[in-house]
């Protein structure tokens, strides 16, 4: 198996197909871009055309949202093999995916749902990471989920039920820093406990990314996992507090909904690589 | 309870017609909360109106955005995607919106439907070489009595109504006139990097037809030759130029 984990220690962007022709002809200094594979499964046409132009010039991370690893049933044959082709063809230098499902019966849901957190789950999902890195050929990364129920029969914490998935299969983790807020606002958790309590030695890649905010039936806060905005400012202190204590590490800001123009996005970018280069800094100093 | 019937229990209450929220959820105050499970039903449908709103963007134009989401959840309602590949979800919302009667006044939407989800399929299809219109003459005599090699991005669409003008004058973001109201036959194809979008002169049009269905050129040509505008040599090099042969040529 080959290793992952070679994204640089930097922020990356989501490419976004509005964005195609600035990134080509402007050069933006961005760390690394990445992708939904699901949006790269057609045949051919401008989305391969732009994708192995960017992939010539930046490192790329290949992020799936359609695999449902936390489901119950077989894992789609026929999409490992689609993701198998990307991976061949464009030698991202990461791929991650979810902890959810995704699919029922024969449909596919467009969401990341969540999973009840028991023994008989745990190794329903080992099985599935193992049979995702056997065959895609490459160590993935599994990303904690944002949440807005929780499940009564749930017998594991999710950072141990993470953790014990790591161990076992040998994948690494990608920590979302908005989906720990998310959680932990929705129910009652400390977020910068969570992170403390994360396994921090696996966790290949961050994500970032903005949420909206409602209440729920009883008027308690509810934040909503919407990719819509930039990052929130507790969010960002919290990043900041993860920095700390992980070091430099490849970090993507996620904004795919109501995308802004690609300055607005770099904007979020550079915001991200000063705060890298900052803990960088501070630890050159401790040393 | 297992872990698969509680998750089954809850892709069925997502997917249910009504909102109820599925047994063995809670939440941290150890209550069951259908708000909360109403943002994953929200989600789902939310993300399947977004991918059908980005696939027809001329069809919600032509409809507004209220008459649109609603038109697209009553689909999302009983068309569940079959991969995750969203880019290709809506293969059956032309028929579905020809069929729905708040739109039954818009009888040409559904055409302009179909012609927005060949405008995808072409965009998405494989790349492949084009025939150029100067090696017609080396093409022509091997091919004359076979079906031919059309383009994997070409598409076809007939219509009763001005349905590549329609396209065409809301495509832009200024709404342009249509230049006349008949029937017209659309060819869609991706020659190279950009999809097109032609309208085939009126005397090409069963000829066209015929190639799309598979005929051979002889008997595509004599399907159209009732008309007497058709010329068979016009016809072909006019298909031809805009992209829609394969090149067998090419290495």
């Amino acid at each position: 198996m080959t290793p992952t984990a070679t994204l640089p220690p930097r922020a990356g962007l989501g490419l976004k197909p509005e964005h195609y022709a600035e990134i080509l002809s402007t050069a933006p200094d961005v760390g690394f871009f990445e992708v939904h594979a699901e949006n790269y499964m057609g045949d051919g046409g401008p989305p391969h055309r732009y994708l192995s132009a960017i992939a010539e010039r930046y490192p790329l991370s290949l992020h799936g949202v359609g695999l449902s690893i936390g489901g119950a049933r077989p894992l789609d044959r026929e999409h490992l093999k689609r993701l198998r082709r990307l991976i061949d063809r464009y030698r991202p230098q990461s791929f991650s995916e979810h902890l959810a499902w995704s699919t029922h019966e024969t449909a596919y849901i467009p969401d990341l749902l969540p999973l009840p957190y028991t023994e008989e789950t745990l190794a329903t999902v080992a099985a599935h990471v193992c049979e995702v890195q056997d065959t895609l050929g490459t160590r993935m990364l599994l990303e904690n989920p944002s949440t807005y129920l929780l499940f009564e029969e749930s017998r594991i914490d999710e950072i141990d039920f993470l953790a014990a998935i790591a161990d076992r299969t040998g994948c690494g983790l990608l920590l979302d820093v908005n989906n720990v807020m998310v959680s932990s606002v929705n129910h009652g958790w400390d977020p910068v406990a969570y992170i403390d309590r994360f396994p921090l030695d696996h966790v290949g890649e961050i994500h970032l990314a903005g949420y909206d905010e409602t209440v729920d039936g009883e008027g308690a806060r509810l934040l909503i996992d919407a990719h819509g905005s930039a990052v929130r400012p507790d969010v960002f202190a919290l990043y900041r507090h993860l920095l700390g204590r992980i070091g430099a590490m490849p970090t993507l800001v996620e904004w795919d909904n109501d995308v802004p123009a690609f300055p607005d996005l770099l904007a979020e970018a550079t915001r991200v690589d000063r705060a890298i280069a900052d803990v960088a800094r501070h630890a050159l100093k401790v040393a | 309870m297992s872990a698969a019937i509680t998750v089954n229990d809850f892709a069925a209450a997502l997917l249910g017609p009504v909102a109820t929220t599925p047994k063995g959820v809670t939440t941290a105050r150890g209550r069951s909360d259908a708000a909360r499970f109403a943002v994953y039903r929200n989600n789902v449908f939310v993300a399947l109106v977004d991918a059908l709103a980005a696939r027809f963007p001329v069809t919600l134009r032509l409809t507004g955005e209220a008459f649109f989401r609603a038109m697209a959840r009553a689909f999302a309602a009983d068309h569940r995607p079959e991969s995750p590949i969203l880019a290709r979800y809506g293969d059956r919302f032309p028929d579905f919106v020809e069929g729905f009667p708040p739109a039954a006044g818009v009888p040409y939407l559904a055409d302009v439907a179909r012609l927005e989800a060949a405008w995808t399929d072409a965009y998405h299809a494989a790349d492949a070489p084009a025939l150029p219109a100067e090696r017609l003459g080396d093409w022509l005599p091997a091919t004359l009595t076979r079906p031919v090699d059309l383009h994997p991005s070409a598409h076809l669409i007939r219509s009763s109504h001005p349905v590549g003008s329609i396209w065409a004058a809301h495509a832009e973001a200024e709404v342009g006139p249509i230049p006349s109201w008949t029937a017209e036959t659309v060819l869609i194809v991706r020659p190279d990097a950009d999809v097109q979008v032609h309208r085939l002169p009126v005397a090409d049009s069963v000829f066209a037809a015929a190639l799309f269905a598979g005929r051979t050129l002889a008997d595509a040509a004599e399907d159209a030759s009732a008309d007497p505008a058709f010329d068979f040599g016009r016809a072909l090099v006019g298909i031809a130029r805009l992209g829609a042969f394969i090149d067998p040529f090419s290495e």
